[in-house]
């Protein structure tokens, strides 16, 4: 075809059919044998996805349906007959023919051995589920010995800007921050493991300050800590000053007022106050992220906001 | 794959963002020095844009660049050897050559960071550009290195001691709510640290002398018998004057299999290795064809030399039929277990001999790459292993069409920094991408996702070498000596209280007794009270052990492991509780910090083991070792507490029994499952806490 030659381009003609999709092909499926009964999967499942399944109830930390499950806080352990170890349910897929057993006395003194070293580490007072799961497991953490004089995370708390707090004496070190910090979510890599061993903390670049380091403040690390080592300012505030009533709190959906993604937040108040904003995990907008507007720009709600303004009405 | 890159020029910061592996990149404020930029610049090259730290050149890059990236420019696996770079030059990596690092290898600072933060080898602070990392650990300790080390310390200075104790300084620090000023020069004078097993067991107490500079130095001084001689081994590298003399071979090599070229061949010399008989088997395997390399290698029943026992043979075959490519080759040389030096003996020995087994590794399994990750702290290994690379090189046996065949492959070294877990094969691969070398979760395998994602085969440098004689001798030949489970010969790495500590090659087979009577038995003829077998990570075993046979069926019925080969010797007079802490204490260093039970356990174990060798022994032998007080808040709390809050003994033992059992049930790793494991059988088999006179008359 030479350079000088006109191109003749063509519609098709059009379909007298609705067009449909291509048919999915039929996923395969495994059957694997949890606590004596069987249970069906499809091929790709986890253990956890299987044991859900048989509403099996599996504690889990560093796991969330919407981040890469990386199996390190290890209480979602299962023992699977064959394996010299025990397994974490939440990133071993399931294959048929397993047989898995969720409380066998191995999995039970994994689990409780496990919660007794992080309660003996790190301040739970403010989670809920991992106290939960002690009372539940039985677990002793000053087994090792009196909190005083053992090797804990315990640090001073790390206020450096005005959205959100970081305490890290209640860290885990479930790396769901960094995570979402990262490919998960955000893409900003302002957070990583460094260090190593009972020394490896979440930490910025030389651990500067966030306002010095690539945080964009978007809050998602705020979201999916389960322990409240981060937490957003009202939080910290109400919580430092003895002011926390969670019977008095409500959680309201609306939509984010900024711009035209429309993502779903969910907004705490609690006695006329915007304590935090959240989005539900399983919405298809945000699948719980949300930018710094969304999580934080809710100040001009409040009354106060306007009283400059009504200051100069007052004048005039 | 369609991969744009994208700059925007903030006022403050470069942003930079990556489609198709979105990255938002922000690297603010320092700037390197020339000399940091000089060291980085010999490594990658002069900076091709003004993007990638160069001068900015307004015509050339304009305000958008746009390049591939994921292909042409991910070159995240150089960082450590741009930390190396730097490392090596000034002494340090300070945060304008981390942020010149991360601009030229497009790596976010804060995970850079996390990677530079996590081995031992790195500094973040200035030191002094001369630095003694003399060995603390269990061989070592068994020839007085505590008091050596204290002293040497005195005399030269410590800079926060171990790299633990850095590690505690770093994590205090962390723990402040802001960061305090950080040092901006290096404190004048040498400086002595305390370092794990430097794999000089043989020849206690060791030292690595590191010079940092223009030419940098790293010597390794052996038999070290006074701190004099490390202050003047300091001094000597600070003045430029000839460094201390480079180790030499062992004081004892015994073996007349893989060993046997080992004393008799140049190690620098590619005809000498010729002339023993070298590149024979490459050209046989060359002249076969990979199936029938394999299945020489499968016949002969090859378990994997470096702790985990795997069929040789059938890692090579997985590897090799998987469809993925490339397939890489990845020589594990990072030879870290206490009380283990096997691997730096072939490496600095005979180094053709790795070479030349990794070519036909590479061969057999469809590899055109291979790596060898080679231990930070083996100096003249990587000099010699370097030197043989280069000669093959020359002599066509690597690089295009080897042989003038079709099979073409190159080896690289790279360096670890100062990680005993990145000797686990996926720690070592994330180490090797320029991640921090925490371990992946099993499956997929290697040989299905290892490396880059791609098929991987991962061997011990032993087990590499032991394919040599395979390929010459056929499979079932070869598999003649030694039992029918283990067959061929295995090299153990005797030391401690025997009279000529050295490397000896057995067959399988023989006992014990057998090995320490070829070792000249319990020195000054002593008691024998018990043995370490395969190391940190190993067993220990009673005197009743001397008729087990080293094989690897004998060993595991008898409950305990031939691991790395370590076979380590505790007469009479050694203080068994000092060993045990140090190996707890080297677990509680070496954890990457990944997982619960391995993060947490280990301290607890330290804690636990401190109070049963207070209450064993008494309180007027204070913790031997030197971070014996336990950390509360980033403080130094002492360990004294009144005796009545004491948990007794009896429940301290049952402690350390579940504790062990949960390490080893829910680690991650083979680190977390074997942390437990010295200490267990050594209770359990030695009696440790048990019956000591001293013990208030208790009776259990």
């Amino acid at each position: 075809m030479s350079d000088t030659e006109a191109i003749s381009f063509r519609l098709p003609p059009r379909s007298s059919q609705i067009p449909t999709p291509p048919e999915r092909p039929q996923r395969k499926l495994v059957e694997v044998t949890i606590d004596g009964g069987a249970v069906t999967v499809p091929e790709g499942a986890t253990i956890l996805d299987a044991c859900r399944a048989a509403h099996k109830d599996i504690p889990t930390l560093c796991y969330l349906d919407t981040l890469t499950p990386i199996n390190v806080c290890r209480v979602c352990v299962v023992e699977l007959e064959g394996a010299r170890v025990l397994v974490p349910a939440c990133s071993r897929k399931a294959e048929t023919g397993m047989v898995i057993h969720t409380d066998s006395p191995r999995v039970h003194t994994s689990r409780k051995v496990v919660l007794e070293l992080l309660a003996s580490s790190v301040d739970l007072s403010t989670a809920d589920d991992l106290q939960q799961r002690l009372r539940e497991y039985g677990a002793d953490p000053q087994r090792f010995g009196s909190l005083a004089g053992i090797a804990t995370v315990h640090q001073p708390v790390k206020i450096d800007n005005d959205l959100y707090v970081r305490d890290y004496s209640k860290c885990v070190l479930c790396y769901k921050c960094v995570e979402a910090c990262g490919t998960d979510a955000q893409n900003t890599f302002a957070i990583a493991v460094a260090g190593r061993g009972f020394h490896a903390h979440i930490s910025t670049e030389l651990d500067v300050p966030l306002p010095e380091s690539a945080c964009v403040y978007c809050g998602n690390c705020i979201a999916v800590c389960p322990t409240g080592a981060l937490m957003a300012k009202p939080e910290f505030e109400l919580r430092q000053a003895g002011e926390w009533a969670p019977e008095r709190q409500t959680a309201t959906d609306t939509i984010c007022p900024y711009c035209g993604v429309g993502c779903t937040l969910t907004v705490h108040v609690q006695d006329e106050r915007i304590i935090k904003v959240m989005s539900p995990l399983d919405n298809d907008v945000t699948r719980g992220n949300l930018c710094v507007k969304g999580r934080f720009g809710f100040e001009y709600v409040h009354p106060e906001r306007l009283s400059p303004a009504e200051d100069r009405n007052s004048e005039r | 794959m369609a991969c744009s890159c994208v700059f925007v020029l903030g006022s403050s910061f470069l942003t930079l963002v990556r489609t198709g592996s979105l990255l938002d990149l922000h690297i603010i404020g320092a700037e390197p020095a020339p000399e940091e930029r000089a060291a980085v610049d010999g490594l990658l090259g002069p900076p091709e844009s003004g993007w990638l730290g160069g001068a900015r050149n307004i015509d050339r890059d304009g305000r958008v660049s746009r390049t591939g990236l994921d292909e042409v420019t991910d070159r995240r696996d150089l960082l450590l050897p741009a930390f190396h770079a730097v490392q090596d030059r000034i002494g340090w990596v300070s945060r304008g050559a981390l942020n010149y690092i991360c601009r030229r290898l497009i790596v976010p600072p804060a995970e850079a960071w996390g990677v530079l933060t996590f081995y031992h080898l790195f500094n973040t602070e200035p030191e002094p550009p001369v630095v003694a990392h003399v060995c603390d650990d269990i061989a070592c300790r068994l020839k007085g290195a505590e008091a050596l080390v204290c002293s040497a310390e005195q005399i030269v200075g410590s800079g926060g001691a171990s790299a633990s104790a850095k590690a505690s300084a770093r994590l205090a620090e962390a723990r402040e709510a802001f960061p305090r000023e950080r040092r901006r020069s290096a404190p004048p004078g040498g400086l002595v640290k305390r370092s794990p097993c430097l794999g000089q067991c043989d020849r206690p107490v060791a030292a690595l002398i590191i010079g940092a500079g223009e030419k940098p130095t790293a010597t390794t001084l052996v038999n070290v018998a006074s701190a004099n001689e490390i202050a003047l081994a300091l001094a000597n590298v600070r003045s430029g004057a000839a460094s201390a003399p480079p180790s030499t071979g062992p004081a004892h090599v015994v073996g007349s299999k893989i060993l046997r070229r080992i004393g008799h061949v140049d190690p620098r010399s590619l005809d000498s290795y010729r002339a023993h008989g070298g590149y024979l088997a490459l050209a046989r395997a060359l002249d076969v064809g990979p199936r029938a390399v394999i299945d020489e290698v499968t016949a002969s029943n090859l378990l994997g030399r470096g702790g985990a026992a795997f069929p040789t043979g059938r890692k090579w075959d997985a590897v090799a039929r998987e469809r993925a490519t490339p397939h890489f080759l990845v020589c594990n040389a990072d030879e870290s277990e206490p009380g283990t030096f096997k691997d730096r003996v072939l490496l600095e020995e005979d180094p053709f001999a790795t070479v030349e087994a990794m070519s036909i590794a590479g061969f057999a399994c469809g590899c055109s790459r291979g790596f060898i990750y080679l231990r930070g702290e083996y100096p003249l290994a990587r000099e010699r292993v370097q030197q043989a690379i280069d000669s093959a090189h020359a002599a066509g046996l690597l690089g295009d069409r080897i042989l003038g065949s079709q099979f073409s492959f190159d080896i690289e070294i790279r360096r670890g920094a100062g990680a005993y877990i990145c000797g686990e094969e996926t720690a070592l691969f994330n180490s090797l991408e320029g991640r921090r070398g925490e371990p992946r979760s099993k499956p997929p395998f290697p040989a299905e996702v290892g490396l880059f994602g791609k098929p991987t085969v991962v061997n011990n440098v032993e087990t590499l070498v032991n394919v040599l004689d395979i390929v010459l001798e056929g499979g079932a030949e070869w598999a003649k000596v030694g039992t029918r489970q283990s067959t061929g010969t295995r090299l153990f790495c005797v030391s401690g209280h025997v009279a000529r500590a050295g490397l000896y090659e057995l067959p399988f087979g023989q006992t014990v007794g057998e090995l320490l009577e070829l070792a000249g038995g319990v020195a000054d003829g002593r008691r024998l009270q018990g043995i370490l077998l395969g190391g940190a990570a190993g067993t220990f075993v009673g005197p009743d052990a001397l008729s087990l046979k080293l094989t690897f069926e004998d060993v595991r019925a008898a409950g305990a492991t031939l691991g790395s080969g370590v076979v380590m010797v505790f007469d009479e007079t050694a203080d068994l509780g000092d060993t045990l802490l140090r190996i707890a204490k080297f677990m509680e260093d070496e954890s990457c910090g990944q997982c619960v039970p391995c993060r947490v356990g280990t301290v607890r174990q330290v804690e636990i083991l401190q109070r049963l060798v207070r209450q064993t022994f008494g309180g007027a032998k204070a913790p031997p070792l030197q971070e014996g007080a336990v950390r509360s808040g980033g403080t130094l709390v002492p360990p004294s507490r009144p005796a009545s809050t004491v948990p007794d003994r009896v429940r301290d033992l049952a402690l350390l029994t579940e504790l062990g059992q949960a390490m080893r049930d829910a680690s991650i790793c083979g680190l977390g499952q074997t942390a437990s494991s010295a200490v267990e059988t050594a209770i359990a088999r030695l009696r440790v806490f048990r019956h000591d006179p001293r013990v208030n008359g208790e009776q259990e």
